[in-house]
C-alpha cells in the first residue's frame, strides 16, 4: 500500500512539474467547481470536513490522500480532477492568508 | 370619483354571465380557454350567504364542555390552521372561552402547528394543544408529529372528524373524514382514542395528557367528533372532568443502579454521555453533581441543554478521544448508543470500527427500552450494553449519585479528586482551540458560521437569551463559543430531522420565552425556512420577541455533499452536484419575505463587517417585543 501511495504521489508530482505555473486563481475556481468548499469551507477553514488551509499538508501527502482516501471524503480520480487541476487547487490553498491572531479579535476574547 | 354599490348576488351572476359569454365568443383558432364550471346558485348561497336568522342552538354545546376539559389540563395555547371539522370547538374557544387559556394561535400549516407545540414544550415544560383537521390536516401534521415522537416531546393533538355519515355535509366533508382517522400516525404517537361521548372525551383527554407527559414523553391524539362538538349537552347529562395528577416518572431498578455506580466509582477513566437527559433545569444540576462526584468528563450530545459549556468537565468537543480512552461509559438517554461507541465510514466500502478500547463497560440509563414500536426505525442500531437500565434518566440520577457516593472508598476519593486538575487544563485547552479555530475565514465572504455565531453572541450575551434552534448545521459554533448554562439556553434539535421544523419550533419556543421576558434567538437554515415560511406571519401576528438570523448558504447543503459523494464514487464528476440541491437562480430575498408578512427584515448581509451593526438594529427591534429577521449569506457550515 505504501508503495502504491508513493507511486501515486510521484506521478502527481511529475504531473505538477509538467504544469509549469500552477494558478491560485484557477485553483480558487476549481475549489468551488469540484466541491472542495462544501466540506472544507470557501477558505479551507473547515466545516463538515477538517481545516486544510492555510498551511496545507505537503503536496505529495495531500495528493495521495485525495486520490486514494477510503475515509469520509470521497476519492477524486484523475478522470474527475486532473493532476494539473489538483496542482492549481493546491496553489490556491497556499495562497490563503493566515487568520488574525486570537488576541486581535475582540469578539473572541473570553 | 364614481362609487358603485355592488350587489353580491348580482355581481356573481354578472361574472358568470360575462365569463360564459367570452368563452362562447372565443375566435376560431385561438387557444381554447379551459371550461369553467361555476357553482350553482344554491352552492354559492351555501358558501357565501348567512341566513337572516339562525335557529337558536338547543342548549349548551358539547364543545363548550371540551373547552372546560382543555382548561382543566392547564393548556394555555391551541395551535391550529382553521378547519371545519373542529369549527364547533374553535367557536367555543374564542367565544365561550374568551380566547384565553387556551388562546388560539393562527398557523399557516398543520406541520407548523405541531412544530410550534414542539418548540413550546422545550421551554415551557408543559404541552401545547394542537387542533387538527381530519385526513388532510393530519397528513400535513404527520411530519411534525414524527419529529416530536423521535424527540420524545408531548403534543396533545385534538383531531376533528365526523363519525356519523348521516350527518356529514355532502362533498368535501366526506373527503376530510376517515373511519379510523388517527391510523396514519399511530406508528409514531403513544396513544389515541375516539371518544363516543362527552364524558368519554373528558376521561380520555386526561388519560392522554398523563400518557403524553409520562416519560417516555410522546405525542397523543384525541379525536373530537363533530357531532359531539356541535350537539348539545343532553338535559340531565352528568359530566365530570377527572382530576389530573401527574404520573411519577419511572426510575431505574435499584440493584442495577448500584451495579452501575460500582463500575463508575472504580473506573480509571469514566466518561458520561448525555443526549435527551435534562427534561428540566434540575437535570442539569444533577448531571453536574454526578460529574463532579466522579470528576468524569461529560460529552453532551445536545438533544437537550444538559451541561454548562463553561464547566471544567464539559468536554463535548473531545468526544472521540475520550470514548477511545474510557474504561466505563455511562450513557444517559442516548438516542444512538451504537453510534456513540462505533465509527461508521460512508464510502465505497461501508466500514464500521469500534471507537472503544477492549474491556470497556457500557452503562445505559434511559426510557428507550420502555416503549418501542416496530415500523419506524428511530430506535437506531442495537448496542450491546453491559448494564442497561430502563428508567427516566433525570429521575434516576439522584439514586445513581447516592449509590456512587456510597461506593467510593476513601482511596478512590483521593484518586478521583486528583483527576480535576487534568480535566480543568484539558477543558481550557479545548475552549482555547475553539476560539482559535473561529479566527479562520474570519473576514471571509460569505460570512463564516463562526463569525456569525461570535457576532451574535456579542449582541445578546448581556440579555436574558434563549437559543431556540439547533446548531448542528453551523458546526455547533454557539456551543463552542458561547457560555451556555441555563436550561432555556438551548432547546435541542428536531428529533426526526424532518425539514420544516426550525422556524415554527422557534416561534413556539419564543411564545414560551415571552412569558419570562426572554429574547429568543433562532439561527435559521434557509432550506428549512422554505418549507413553511408562513410561521413568520404567525410570529408577527402574535407579537413574539424572536430574532431570526438566516444561515443562508443557498443550498440544501447536506444533500449537495451526498450528491458529490456519489458522483465521486461513480467517477462521474461533482460539478453538477448543485442540480436539485442549490437554492440559487434566483436567490431568495429573506428580508423581503419577512417584510411581506409585516416583520422587520434586513439583508442580505454578505460583508462580515456589516453584521455587527445590523444585529444591533435587529436586537433593538426584538427588545421592543417584535420579531425581526436578518438575512446573512453564509459559508456552507
Amino acid at each position: 500500500m505504501r508503495s502504491v501511495l508513493s507511486a501515486l504521489a510521484a506521478g502527481l508530482l511529475l504531473g505538477s512539474s509538467a504544469h509549469a505555473e500552477p494558478s491560485a486563481t484557477n485553483g480558487h475556481v476549481l475549489f468551488v467547481k469540484v466541491g472542495c468548499y462544501q466540506c472544507h469551507g470557501y477558505q479551507g477553514q473547515g466545516g463538515a470536513g477538517p481545516r486544510i488551509a492555510p498551511d496545507p499538508l505537503p503536496f505529495d501527502g495531500l495528493a495521495a490522500f485525495v486520490r486514494t482516501t477510503s475515509g469520509e471524503m470521497p476519492p477524486y480520480t484523475t478522470t474527475i480532477l486532473s493532476d494539473n487541476d489538483l496542482a492549481d487547487i493546491y496553489a490556491y490553498l497556499q495562497s490563503i492568508p493566515r487568520p488574525p491572531a486570537l488576541a486581535d479579535v475582540p469578539l473572541l476574547k473570553q | 370619483m364614481e362609487t358603485m354599490k355592488v350587489d353580491r348576488r348580482k355581481f356573481l351572476a354578472g361574472v358568470a354571465g360575462a365569463s360564459a359569454a367570452s368563452t362562447m365568443a372565443a375566435p376560431r383558432g385561438a387557444a381554447a380557454a379551459p371550461a369553467v364550471k361555476f357553482p350553482s346558485a344554491a352552492a354559492r348561497a351555501a358558501e357565501t350567504l348567512v341566513p337572516a336568522a339562525l335557529p337558536a342552538s338547543p342548549g349548551r354545546p358539547g364543545s363548550d364542555f371540551m373547552v372546560d376539559v382543555i382548561r382543566s389540563l392547564g393548556i394555555e395555547y391551541i395551535a391550529a390552521n382553521p378547519a371545519s371539522s373542529f369549527r364547533g370547538l374553535q367557536e367555543s374557544i374564542v367565544n365561550y372561552g374568551g380566547n384565553a387559556k387556551p388562546e388560539f394561535l393562527t398557523c399557516m400549516h398543520e406541520e407548523s402547528s405541531v412544530a410550534m407545540a414542539h418548540g413550546y414544550f422545550k421551554i415551557a415544560g408543559k404541552p401545547m394543544g394542537v387542533l387538527c383537521h381530519g385526513t388532510v390536516g393530519l397528513q400535513h401534521a404527520s411530519m411534525g408529529l414524527y419529529n416530536a415522537w423521535c424527540d420524545r416531546v408531548p403534543v396533545i393533538m385534538i383531531l376533528g372528524n365526523i363519525v356519523d355519515a348521516a350527518k356529514r355535509r355532502p362533498g368535501v366533508e366526506w373527503l376530510h373524514t376517515a373511519q379510523d382517522v388517527a391510523a396514519i400516525v399511530r406508528d409514531f404517537t403513544k396513544w389515541d382514542d375516539l371518544p363516543g361521548s362527552l364524558q368519554h372525551f373528558a376521561e380520555s383527554s386526561v388519560r392522554a395528557y398523563k400518557i403524553a407527559t409520562t416519560p417516555p414523553m410522546e405525542p397523543v391524539v384525541i379525536v373530537a367528533d363533530g357531532g359531539l362538538q356541535e350537539g348539545p349537552i343532553s338535559d340531565g347529562e352528568s359530566l365530570a372532568i377527572p382530576r389530573l395528577v401527574a404520573t411519577a416518572p419511572p426510575q431505574g431498578d435499584a440493584g442495577a443502579v448500584r451495579e452501575a455506580a460500582r463500575l463508575l466509582a472504580n473506573a480509571q477513566a469514566p466518561v458520561i454521555v448525555a443526549d435527551r437527559l435534562a427534561r428540566t433545569p434540575q437535570g442539569i444540576t444533577l448531571l453536574v453533581e454526578l460529574a463532579e462526584t466522579l470528576n468524569a468528563p461529560v460529552i453532551d450530545q445536545r438533544g437537550r441543554m444538559n451541561f454548562p459549556t463553561a464547566h471544567y468537565l464539559c468536554h463535548s468537543e473531545r468526544a472521540r478521544a475520550l470514548i477511545g480512552q474510557a474504561d466505563v461509559i455511562c450513557g444517559l438517554e442516548l438516542t444512538d448508543y451504537w453510534g456513540t461507541v462505533n465509527a461508521y465510514t460512508d464510502n465505497h466500502e461501508r466500514t464500521t470500527t469500534a471507537r472503544t478500547k477492549a474491556g470497556v463497560k457500557l452503562v445505559s440509563i434511559g426510557v428507550g427500552d420502555l416503549y418501542t414500536k416496530s415500523n419506524y426505525q428511530d430506535f437506531e442500531r442495537f448496542a450491546a450494553v453491559d448494564v442497561p437500565i430502563a428508567g427516566d434518566g433525570e429521575a434516576t440520577l439522584p439514586a445513581l449519585i447516592e449509590a456512587v457516593k456510597a461506593s467510593l472508598p476513601a482511596e478512590r476519593r483521593t484518586a478521583i479528586a486528583g483527576r480535576a486538575e487534568a480535566m480543568r487544563k484539558a477543558h481550557a485547552a479545548m475552549r482555547e482551540r475553539q476560539r482559535v479555530d473561529a479566527t479562520y475565514a474570519w473576514d471571509a465572504t460569505p460570512v463564516s458560521t463562526a463569525r456569525l455565531s461570535a457576532e451574535l453572541w456579542g449582541a445578546i450575551k448581556n440579555e436574558d437569551w434563549s437559543l431556540v434552534s439547533p446548531d448542528n448545521f453551523i458546526s455547533r459554533w454557539p456551543h463552542r463559543l458561547w457560555t451556555m448554562e441555563k436550561h432555556h439556553h438551548f432547546i435541542g434539535g428536531s428529533g426526526g430531522a424532518g425539514e420544516g421544523y426550525g422556524l415554527p419550533a422557534a416561534v413556539g419556543a419564543a411564545l414560551a420565552n415571552r412569558a419570562a421576558g426572554r429574547l429568543s434567538v433562532n439561527i435559521q437554515c434557509d432550506g428549512d425556512m422554505m418549507y413553511a415560511p408562513g410561521a413568520l406571519w404567525t410570529a408577527v401576528h402574535h407579537q413574539l420577541p424572536l430574532l431570526t438570523v438566516m444561515h443562508n448558504n443557498r443550498a440544501y447543503h447536506q444533500e449537495t455533499m451526498h450528491l458529490q459523494r456519489l458522483g465521486n464514487r461513480r467517477n462521474r464528476g461533482v460539478d453538477r452536484a448543485g442540480i436539485g440541491t442549490a437554492i440559487t437562480n434566483p436567490n431568495v430575498d429573506y428580508a423581503k419575505l419577512a417584510q411581506s408578512m409585516g416583520m422587520w427584515g434586513e439583508g442580505p448581509i454578505e460583508n462580515p463587517a456589516d453584521l455587527g451593526p445590523a444585529l444591533a438594529r435587529a436586537v433593538a427591534v426584538v427588545k421592543r417585543g417584535e420579531p425581526a429577521l436578518l438575512d446573512v449569506v453564509t459559508q456552507p457550515r
